[in-house]
Parts: C-alpha cells; structure tokens; sequence
C-alpha cells in the first residue's frame, strides 16, 4: 500500500522534472549537424557480415595479448565512412568551440578537450549500440556527442548553463546521457573502473546480452581501483570492455615514466587483449569488435588499447608544450590526423570529392558555431538548484541557504 | 552551580569586561601562540626576512627539511618540475631525483608507501595533488598510518610521514578541486592535521609537522598560494602544534575558523569595528586536531559569543566539534547560542560556489545576531 503511493508521488515528481527540463529543451533547435548514430545496431556484431558494396581497407597489425590477433582489414562502406566523416568533423569542432569559448573565460573550471582523439570514441560507437552501457573519464565531450548529444547541449553544460545536459551542475568533465546509457563524465582518476565494472555485473545478471564499454587512462591504468575491477570481472565473467586511451601522457607525464609496463593492453593480466590504432576509425571498430564479440559472448572480459594522441594539452591550463615539443604534435597533426585518414580513404575510393567533403564540413562548421552562440545567451540554472538532487526525495531548501529562512529558524 | 558562585561569575565576567575594553590587549595574549615571539625566541630579534607568498615558503620549508635531514625524501604526482602548484620547484635539481621524485597516479600507492618509509624512519613527505585525491588513500591514513604506534605498543610507529594537499576553494574548482576535508582526519586519533593561513606560518608549521613524530595531514589552502604573503624568514623556525593564534583581540564576539577562512574572519571584525562598533576576537585554530581547546575556551569566557566558520559543510563539520567542546567549560559564560557560519550541506557547487561559501555577509548577519541574542 504505501509503496504504491509512494511511486505515485515519485512518478509524479518525476514527470513534473521532465516537463521543465522539456520545456526548456524545446527552445533549442535540433538541427541536421546532430551527430548521427555511428553504431550500426546490429549487423556490427557479426564480423563475418559483411555488407555487399563494402570495401576492403588494410590496416595496421594488431597485438594481442592470450588471443590470436586478427586479420589487419576492415570492411567499409561508403554510408559508414561518411557517417564517421561527419560524426568527427562534429566532435572536433566543438572541441575547438570549446577552446574558444574557454580562452574567452566564458567557460570556467576544468576542460580537457578531445581533438585528436575523435577516431577513437567513433570507432567504438561504430562497434556497440545505445543499449550497450559506456562510462570515461573526465575528456568525455565526443562520447557524449556519440552517444547522440548535441553540440549545443555539450556546450551549454560547459558554460553551466540550464540548458546543458546535467542542467549545468556538472560541467565540463559531468556529461551523461542517462536514455542512451551512457553514464558519463567522472573527475576522480580510475574511479569510473569499478563503476563500469558494475555496469556489466548488472548487464550479465539481467541476462540483456549487453555488454559495458569502461574507458579509462594510460595514467589510471596505475590506479589500484583498476586492478581491483579487472579482477573482478575476469573472476566472474564479467561482459566488460575495458578501454584504455593511450594518448602517451597522463596529464604531463609520459607513459614510460609512470608504469613499468607500458603494454597497457597486457595490463589485464589474464585478460585478454588487443592493441589497436586509435588515429584510425576502422582498426579501432575491428579491434572493438574482437572484444564486443568476446564479452557479449559470455567469455568475460575483453582489454582494448587504444594508441592515439591529444593534440591540446592535458586541460586547458596546461599549454601542452613542457613535456612534448611542438614538432611533435605537429607532425601528429600532419602524419596520423584521424579526420585526413577517413578523408583520403573516402577520395581514394572515389565515394566523394575534395569540395564535398569540404562543404559538409562547412556546413558542420556553420552549425557548430549557431548552436555556441544560441548556448552562450542560453539561461543559468536557477538558485535552487544548488539544494536539489543532493538526495532523491527533493529537501525543499538546505538549512539557512534562503534570506528568510536564515538564521532565525537556525538558532530555534 | 548555587545562586551565589554563579552571581560571582558573572560579576567576574562584567568586571573583566570593563576592564578589557579600556585595556590594551596585553591581557589577552596569555593565551594563544604569539608567532612573532616564538620566531624571536628561535631566531633572534631581527631575522633575515623576504617577502614571499605561500608556495614559496612552502617550498622553502621543504627544502629546509631536505637539507637537514638526510632521510628526508619528498615524493607526490608532477613534483619532480615543480609541482602543479610549483610548491616543490627546483628540488629535484638541488637534492637529487634519488630523494625528489614523481611517483604514478596512485594516491593510494603513495600513501601507503610513504607508510612504509616512515616505519623505517625517514621523513616520508607525500603530496597528494589536490585533497580532493585524498580519499583513495583514506584506509591507509585512517587504518595504517594513525594506528601504526598503537597496535604495535610503541615498537613502530610512521611519525616521519606527512601528507601535504592543497584544499579549499579556489573560485573556479567545481566538485573534486575545491573541498575541505579536514574533518574526516580529525575524527581519527593517531594522525595529526594542520592548515597555515600565510606564508610565515606556513613555513614553521610544515617544518613541525615535518619533524613532528606523529603522522600529520598539512592542507594548503590553495587559494592562498598566490595571493598571501608575509615577510618570511630565510632561517629554520618552527611553529609548535596545537596551538591556537589570536590573530586580534576583542572583548565582544569570538570569531574561529582556519585557512583562508581566518581572512574572511578578519574582513568581519573589521568591518563590525567600523560599522556597528562590535569589538571581534578572530581565533586562527592552525592545528584542527589536536585543537587548542584552552585558548577558545578562555576567550569564549571573555566575550561570552561565539561564531565558527569553515568553508567545508556543516553537517559533521570541525565546527560541530569546536561547539560540542566548548559548550561544556563556557555554558555559563555564553550569552548566545554558539553559532557556525559554514559551507551547506551540498557537494561543492561549480556555479554557485559564491553563493554556498560562507561569505563575510553572512559571517556579518551572525555577528548581529549574537549581540542582539
């Protein structure tokens, strides 16, 4: 009896929040740069489908660490690269957004930004599904957008404005997107290891065939909690892929002086696991789909590392340039750019011109910018919001945080 | 209590007020740590001093205890170029990268291996980058290294190991670089926990908790790494613990608090003086356990209000502690109710940071609400 009526309030509650946050979502323009869900559902899972008019793209060797390494191809098709064309060229203008709008100190705080890294999020999009549970780090902006966020709410979030997807109470490194499962968006370093690990407890005892996507650092990856996790997971089975996004510096750190082991791949002890290239989109789904395949199958945990690389510093503080010279990151710029890569793969293959390619990145481009100007005159969220959501059941104001109910009431 | 003692006590009480208002402030310095003195005592009467801000007598501090004890060590995150805060610049160039250096991203790691340093008698001190990292590492401090002496009966002990974080906010820090933790430590016998509000503090505060034989949690208010500065000096000088400052003396209110909080304290009396000429005793407690109850204690009795502020939410907060404490010796000397001026009761919010601090309005509000109680 009482827990019926209790859910009914809940509901109620409930509804009434999603209302208002609807409300205020209906002033914001979706708009055709929305970026377009890169994971294919279902054919993805089964690597022997391949589609008809895909092509044959070779790729770097993979390692592999207790598996046999797979073939270096991948099969592509010209809607997949396209897609992929168009889902980073989204994913780094925004981070480039981002970047301006933080040098203008309109966005405060912390804000790590993801250009460079984009082949990465891409390619594991491209190898699961929104009913497959994700969770990183704090350099989260382009899984938020691959998990089908816009832009403008991403942006919102990072100027802590009501209109960004955690109502600007999370900022930059806070980003969720609870109905396509992706849980977000963690400051504490190796913290969300565990946490994805207990994603994928669930989804192994719900019996949904999901699996749970856990990124995580070359820095975190000399956090206990890792360790701790992986453990767990490989003694029950546990459908995980942990994701390591090797981009060689943890903050100003390089790899080889913080871990004695570098393989990162390795790191999982007896888990299995793979290296892949992280520049490029197509060996990061190949190497995803090992490891997808793997978990989903019920064989437990799977380790990808990713190699990749960040073109900006750790966040914005850091100028990036202390620890790595800048030919370095110029000639990852000119050598291994994961956006030039899908590019020359398209224009090789004849599936678009030089001007198309250009103008849809123009037209990215254009959009990217309307929806930073519409973020930047969207609303701050309201007072109150500093005393809701501490717990579920809303406390209507926080002891002595209102002028009328100050002191007075403290003292009685 | 019968009629008459109590009548005597307030007599007392009145009497020393009167007198205390007309009076320099002389009288009020039998208690609390005179820092100029102590520094005069160890150092003599004109020591060489520089004007510095925060990291750099920290840095000076840490270079110090590296140059006076060879089983010194300092080790953290990042500290080998200097440090994110540049608290540890140029010590590994001076002392070598046997004796400074980075350790990987494990504050659980570090802790616990600067455990076992300290057992083996070194002077362990460990950074943790912000003290927001500092709760992986929880266990070992709370389970390890406050309990080594006593589950061992004295045989071992981590007295070399101190922790330095820097804590509080800073403006911009959002949830995880902005927090106070300094009361979950306090609750833990064993471990000692200290936070300087300025740089000449700072310096012989961290050289006692350095050399003190106790494991000790030194939070610096990052806030203050740039913007504090003190005429430091150049020599070694220490700054005993548990000792509570009165940073100025006054008859009427009691204002407590620490860190950066202890200057937002200062703002208040100051403009209390000039505004409402309300006359304020700022209390800086430096050392938050073991705390200096003696000191409050008396000064309470003096001026019967009292208001204690913390930047870290007041649930559970130090200043639960510190009214609990006092309530006991001053019940009959408080003219109001003890009142705390704190963070709320809230993770720290990125937006609303101004809003959730406890500002010097607030702080001011109180202050007229315990002389008109």
């Amino acid at each position: 009896m009482v827990s019926t009526s209790y859910r009914l309030v809940r509901t109620t509650t409930v509804s009434f929040k999603r209302g208002l946050s609807q409300a205020v979502k209906s002033d914001q323009a979706t708009s055709a740069s929305e970026a377009p869900q890169v994971s294919s559902g279902g054919s993805s899972l089964h690597p022997q489908e391949i589609p008809k008019d895909a092509v044959k793209f070779s790729l770097k060797p993979f390692a592999t660490h207790l598996i046999e390494a797979p073939e270096p191809v991948a099969y592509a098709t010209k809607e997949q690269l396209l897609a992929y064309h168009r889902t980073m060229t989204v994913m780094r203008r925004s981070e480039i957004s981002a970047d301006l709008m933080y040098k203008a100190q309109l966005v405060r705080g912390f804000c790590h930004l993801y250009d460079g890294q984009e082949a990465t999020a891409v390619g594991i999009e491209s190898a699961i599904t929104w009913k497959d549970a994700l969770i990183t780090a704090y350099r989260n902006h382009c899984q938020q957008l691959g998990r089908g966020d816009t832009p403008f709410t991403v942006l919102s979030e990072l100027l802590g404005r009501y209109t960004g997807c955690s109502k600007g109470k999370g900022g930059s490194m806070h980003l969720y997107k609870a109905e396509n499962k992706y849980f977000g968006g963690n400051g504490i370093v190796g913290a969300q290891v565990p946490l994805g690990t207990g994603l994928a407890f669930a989804e192994q005892y719900l019996n949904t065939g999901n699996i749970s996507v856990t990124m995580y650092g070359d820095g975190a990856a000399n956090q206990g909690q890792v360790a701790e996790a992986m453990n767990m997971a490989a003694l029950w089975k546990l459908p995980c892929v942990y994701v390591c996004e090797n981009n060689k510096y943890g903050m100003g750190t390089s790899t080889d002086r913080a871990s004695a082991n570098t393989n990162f791949y390795t790191r999982g002890d007896v888990i299995p696991g793979i290296r892949v290239d992280g520049m490029d989109v197509l060996s990061v789904r190949e190497g995803m789909k090992l490891a997808v395949n793997y978990a989903r199958s019920g064989k437990g945990p799977f380790v990808v590392e990713s190699v990749t690389y960040r073109y900006h510093g750790h966040s914005m503080s850091d100028p990036g340039l202390s620890y790595r010279s800048r030919e370095e990151i110029t000639e990852m710029r000119k050598r291994a750019d994961p956006i030039e890569l899908v590019k020359s793969r398209i224009l090789e293959q004849g599936w678009a011109t030089e001007k198309e390619l250009k103008s849809i990145e123009k037209e990215i481009r254009q959009q990217v910018d309307e929806m930073t100007e519409k973020a930047k005159q969207a609303p701050l969220p309201p007072v109150e919001e500093l005393y809701r959501d501490i717990y579920v059941e809303g406390i209507e104001h926080v002891r002595g945080t209102l002028v009328n109910n100050g002191l007075g009431n403290y003292l009685a | 209590m019968n009629i008459t003692s109590t009548v005597a006590t307030v007599a007392a009480r009145w009497s020393r007020c009167r007198f205390l208002h007309t009076s320099s402030s002389i009288l009020c310095s039998q208690v609390g740590l005179a820092v100029e003195q102590t520094i005069q005592q160890q150092l003599g009467s004109s020591p060489e001093t520089t004007r510095m801000n925060l990291f750099t007598a920290i840095n000076h501090a840490l270079s110090t205890a590296l140059e006076t004890n060879d089983k010194s060590v300092v080790f953290g995150e990042d500290v080998a170029f200097g440090g994110v805060f540049r608290c540890t610049t140029e010590l590994q160039q001076r002392f070598g990268s046997h004796r400074v250096f980075n350790t990987p991203l494990s504050e659980q790691g570090i802790v616990g291996f600067g455990i076992g340093l300290a057992v083996q008698g070194f002077q362990a001190i460990a950074e943790i980058q912000f003290a927001d990292y500092i709760f992986p590492a929880f266990d070992q401090l709370v389970n390890e290294a406050a309990k080594y002496r006593y589950r061992s009966g004295g045989l071992f002990d981590c007295g070399g190991l101190t922790v330095r974080a820097p804590c509080g906010a800073v403006g911009h820090g959002g949830l995880y670089h902005s927090q106070s933790p300094e009361a979950y430590f306090a609750h833990t016998p064993g471990l000692k926990v200290v936070m300087p509000r300025d740089p000449i503090r700072a310096k012989g505060l961290l050289l006692a908790s350095i050399r003190d034989k106790n494991p000790v949690i030194f939070f610096e208010p990052k806030i203050l790494y740039r913007s504090s500065f003190s005429q430091v000096p150049l020599e070694d000088y220490q700054l005993p613990l548990g000792k509570a400052e009165i940073v100025q003396s006054g008859t009427d209110v009691t204002l407590i608090g620490w860190g950066a909080q202890v200057h937002v304290l200062c703002q208040v009396a100051e403009e209390a003086k000039e505004k409402m000429n309300i006359s304020c005793e700022v209390i800086d407690m430096m050392t938050l356990l073991p705390y200096d109850l003696e000191t409050i204690v008396q000064s309470v009795k003096k001026t019967g209000r009292v208001l204690i502020s913390h930047e870290a939410p007041i649930t559970n907060g130090l200043g639960a502690e510190l009214a609990a404490a006092l309530l006991e010796p001053c019940f009959l000397y408080l003219e109001a109710p003890i009142m705390r001026i704190c963070g709320y009761d809230t993770p720290f919010p990125l937006a609303n940071e101004k809003y959730y601090l406890p500002s010097k309005e607030k702080c001011l509000d109180a202050v007229v609400q315990l002389i008109h109680y």
